[in-house]
């Protein structure tokens, strides 16, 4: 059974190289545009680990986290975030959103599976 | 899909993002405050950057990084967006716009501007902000340093050097099995002890997976304290009791197994010490307990098994304990195993059809999707040919119906009906607002300004008015050139605006709208208007007039579009190119389009074009002139009338008019005009169409009868043939005929003693 990877990006390209990514390293991927998108398809997606991006329109990355977080189902989800933003006090904003771990763009697909890898059984 | 195919994508969302970003800064100039508007021109940079950086364009990376920096201090109110920051940053977004250009198109971008801007923005940046955002940059080319604009900033508190920003180029090659690292042959220990927080656990981590992470770091040996532990009654599930001491031999050193914890580390107690270096004799007797090879597979098993039943799950965790010697019981393991895979392997079969349906397409309000655009095209001749073939059967049952045979009729009209809804919802394809186009402008509108020292200002009106594609993608040109014009020669240098009591800010104005079935575009400046006698005596210079030739001031107006026709004394960088208004005339023209100009001394000129909503169909009048069929365009025609002989009057040698409702209006015999006869026909014995032409005035065009009312498919007469003074375009009728389609305007115009053609010479046509 391959594991189940919900990302949650608003650009097109960064989606695009998650699935090439994603896809080739055996996972199944399932995508969003931004948060509201992605907690919309969370229930039905029923993903074994979370990616996202923090800057999104409508609802960021901190703010899904939170929406995450707030579901019993997945509120213990490994969730990490993938963003430019890599100064501390972001990385603390979003742990204290509820992030698992990060991944800092532009991540290379060793990186980007590394992460995964390290926070799934 | 492949990089490349990705790397397209990039490029078009950079587009899009571009134009974001333009839209944006324009909305905060003109004073919008709203903070979605600021994080939208910060997303669109990001975006940019973040893509960018995947694809290692790292001139563009360290320029978006720079303006993302500004725009971040904007961002956090720390930086107020006044007129001159964006100034700034609307330059900024050009030099993006170009170095995005310069990235997919090869080519470079002048490192002076570049450079200059950067300074700029981090003087912005710094200048107002007390402490520069702690983001890290460094947007340094790894391999091959190339000049980077950017100069690299320290990094900031970022505790672990994975947060560096460094472009490293992506590349679907990398992907490989670790290398297992060679044993070294003194490979330091260290002592290790692991205290997690109920928050690791809340957070989605585990500390089974870290301690399985540490294992791959090196031999080592694990301990699992569960004193802590209560009794079951007064367990939180939820708790956090066990602690692990771990003796771990690896090079990595103490940063090495930190680096495992990474995500953890604020959520657990983590002591690390590193022990001297001992050589490999004394090892063992160093290791603090007894060494016991932690069993990864026990973990790895848990992988494949994880989707089955929680209780698997729980068993697998507790064999990898147990394998550590350390745990015996299902509960232990349960208490920090917490609810994160419970409840996920629970909710597992519940939503396992659902998921794979289309979760991965967007799930928003209004989903669209790409198409090509030859795709449409294709659809949209195919369609043509449907509608011509519909005429055709409509005309054939027509001439062979001898009975009442009501059901064919009645079929026939229906599909009448559904062809022109396929037609118009396939048109409705191509319609595209002229947005983008509107948006270049404000572009050349600044660029334009900057070169000649004026200040101006765009304003943009019905950006959202849609039109084919087709003549969105051939408006550019024109409207670059006349927007060039109007800020270069139509608007007065500020010191001469000021003397005149205006604003020393000039104002070129664009709007577009939807004016009977076609677009009108309206270019207008608040400039000095045009210099009559200067263009009079240019045309006299040029000899397309001579210095008796009696003009009115609309004639004159209209001479700026003969070929080859400049007034500006100077041949000036910005419109001296060569291009004169003849070529905006002739591609306006060759769009189906006219173009008109109205100016009034000391208060600005106006350019009007107007153009059809699409190249594809339009509804016409058939009608027959001297033996030919010809199709006038339904949107020109105001009424139709059958003259009465009193009714028409003579004026002058060969001029006719003809009475209206009290009022007179010049008759013009197209027959006459297109050359068709050479004496001008009866008008009792035609009819005459009431049009109103784009420059306002009304003509009475005899015909010699109307057929009747259809929608034709345009054929370009240009592209199969040529250009033919007074013909818009040609169609195939329902019998296979080819007919032609009247230019109503330039009948007009001709009949007012303009030239009907391109020659140059203003002889009287009628």
């Amino acid at each position: 059974m391959k594991k189940k990877v919900l990302t949650v990006d608003d650009s097109r390209t960064i989606r695009n190289m998650l699935l090439v990514t994603l896809n080739n390293a055996g996972f199944e991927t399932i995508q969003a545009e931004d948060g509201i998108e992605g907690l919309e398809v969370l229930e039905d997606a029923n993903p074994d680990v979370i990616v996202t991006d923090i800057n999104m329109p409508r609802l960021d990355g901190f703010g899904f986290i939170e929406g995450v977080r707030k579901n019993d189902k997945f509120r213990a989800i490994p969730i990490l975030v993938l963003t430019t933003e890599s100064d501390a006090e972001k990385k603390n904003r979003a742990r204290q959103a509820g992030a698992t771990g990060w991944i800092v763009k532009p991540f290379d697909p060793t990186k980007l599976i590394d992460a995964i890898e390290r926070v799934t059984a | 899909m492949d990089m490349n195919e990705i790397k397209d994508i990039f490029f078009q969302e950079c587009e899009e993002q571009l134009a974001e970003l333009e839209s944006g800064l324009l909305k905060l100039n003109d004073g919008d405050r709203d903070p979605e508007t600021v994080n939208a021109v910060f997303r669109a940079v990001h975006s940019i950057k973040g893509g960018a950086g995947a694809f290692g364009l790292d001139d563009l990376v360290a320029f978006a990084h720079v303006f993302e920096t500004t725009l971040d201090c904007v961002r956090s109110n720390k930086l107020d967006p006044g007129p001159e920051v964006l100034k700034t940053m609307l330059k900024s977004a050009d030099v993006l716009a170009d170095l995005t250009a310069a990235s997919r198109d090869g080519g470079t971008v002048d490192p002076s501007r570049t450079s200059v801007l950067v300074k700029e923005l981090e003087a912005l940046a710094s200048g107002q902000v007390p402490a520069p955002t702690a983001e890290v940059a460094a947007p340094v080319a790894p391999p091959a340093p190339k000049p980077a604009p950017a100069p690299a900033k320290p990094v900031a508190a970022a505790p672990t050097d994975e947060s560096g920003f460094q472009p490293i180029p992506f590349s679907f090659d990398e992907f490989g099995g670790d290398e297992p690292e060679p044993l070294a042959m003194e490979i330091p220990l260290c002592d290790v002890v692991f205290k997690p927080r109920p928050e690791l656990y809340s957070k989605g981590n585990e500390a089974a997976l870290l301690l399985r992470d540490l294992s791959r770091l090196g031999e080592m040996s694990i301990y699992c304290d569960m004193d802590a532990l209560p009794p079951l009654d007064q367990m939180d599930p939820e708790g956090a009791y066990f602690f692990w001491k771990i003796a771990i031999r690896t090079e990595k050193g103490e940063e090495g197994v930190r680096s495992v914890f990474e995500f953890a580390e604020w959520d657990c107690d983590l002591e690390v010490k590193v022990h001297e270096v001992v050589s490999e004799e004394e090892e063992g007797e160093e290791l603090p307990m007894q060494p016991v090879p932690f069993d990864l597979s026990a973990l790895d098993d848990a992988d494949e098994e994880h989707d089955h039943h929680d209780d698997h799950h729980h068993e697998d965790v507790a064999a990898a304990i147990e394998a550590a010697k350390v745990a015996s019981a299902v509960v232990s393991a349960a208490a920090n195993a917490p609810a994160a895979p419970a409840a996920q392997a629970a909710a597992k079969p519940a939503a396992a059809a659902a998921a794979n349906a289309d979760s991965s397409g967007s799930g928003g309000a209004n989903p669209t999707i790409r198409v090509d655009l030859d795709r449409v095209d294709r659809l949209i001749n195919l369609v043509g040919e449907l509608v011509i073939n519909q005429a055709m059967l409509s005309q054939s049952v027509i001439a062979n119906e001898t009975s009442g045979a009501t059901t064919i009729n009645t079929g026939l009209e229906e599909l009448q009906q559904l062809t022109r809804e396929i037609q118009d919802s396939v048109m409705a394809i191509r319609a595209q607002p002229v947005k983008p186009v509107f948006q270049r402008m404000s572009r050349i509108v600044r660029e334009v300004a900057d070169m000649v020292g004026k200040s101006v200002r765009l304003v943009t009106e019905g950006e959202n008015t849609e039109v084919d594609k087709t003549v969105i993608d051939k408006l550019a040109e024109p409207l670059t050139h006349m927007i060039r014009n109007a800020v270069d020669h139509g608007l007065e240098m500020p010191e001469k605006r000021a003397a005149l009591g205006k604003n020393p800010e000039g104002t070129v104005k664009l709007s577009a709208k939807h004016r009977s079935g076609r677009i009108v575009i309206e270019l207008s400046d608040d400039g000095a208007g045009i210099n009559r006698e200067k263009v009079r005596q240019k045309a006299i210079d040029n000899d397309l007039i001579t210095s008796e030739t009696n003009l009115t001031d609309e004639e004159i107006d209209n001479l700026i579009f003969h070929p080859g026709f400049s007034t500006a004394d100077k041949i000036t960088d910005v419109s001296g190119r060569g291009v004169g208004m003849d070529v905006v005339k002739r591609s306006i023209q060759a769009l189906g389009g006219r173009i008109n100009i109205s100016s009034r001394p000391g208060q600005g000129s106006t350019f009007t074009m107007s153009l059809p909503l699409t190249l594809a169909v339009l509804d016409g009048m058939v009608v027959t002139v001297a033996g030919q069929t010809l199709v006038v365009p339904l949107t020109a025609i105001v009424e139709t009338l059958q003259p009465e002989a009193s009714a028409i009057h003579s004026f002058g040698a060969s001029q006719r008019l003809i009475s209206i409702r009290d009022s007179f209006c010049p008759l013009v015999d197209v027959g006459r005009i297109l050359n068709f006869r050479s004496v001008q026909a009866n008008p009792t014995d035609g009819v005459a169409l009431l049009v109103e032409s784009e420059s306002g005035g009304q003509r009475a065009l005899m015909v010699d009868a109307i057929q009747g009312q259809r929608q034709v498919v345009i054929k370009s007469l240009e592209a199969n043939y040529t250009h033919v003074p007074g013909i818009a375009a040609a169609t195939i009728l329902g019998d296979g005929r080819v007919a032609l389609i009247l230019d109503v305007d330039a009948v007009v115009a001709a009949s007012r003693g303009q030239t009907l053609g391109g020659d140059g010479a203003l002889a009287a046509a009628s």
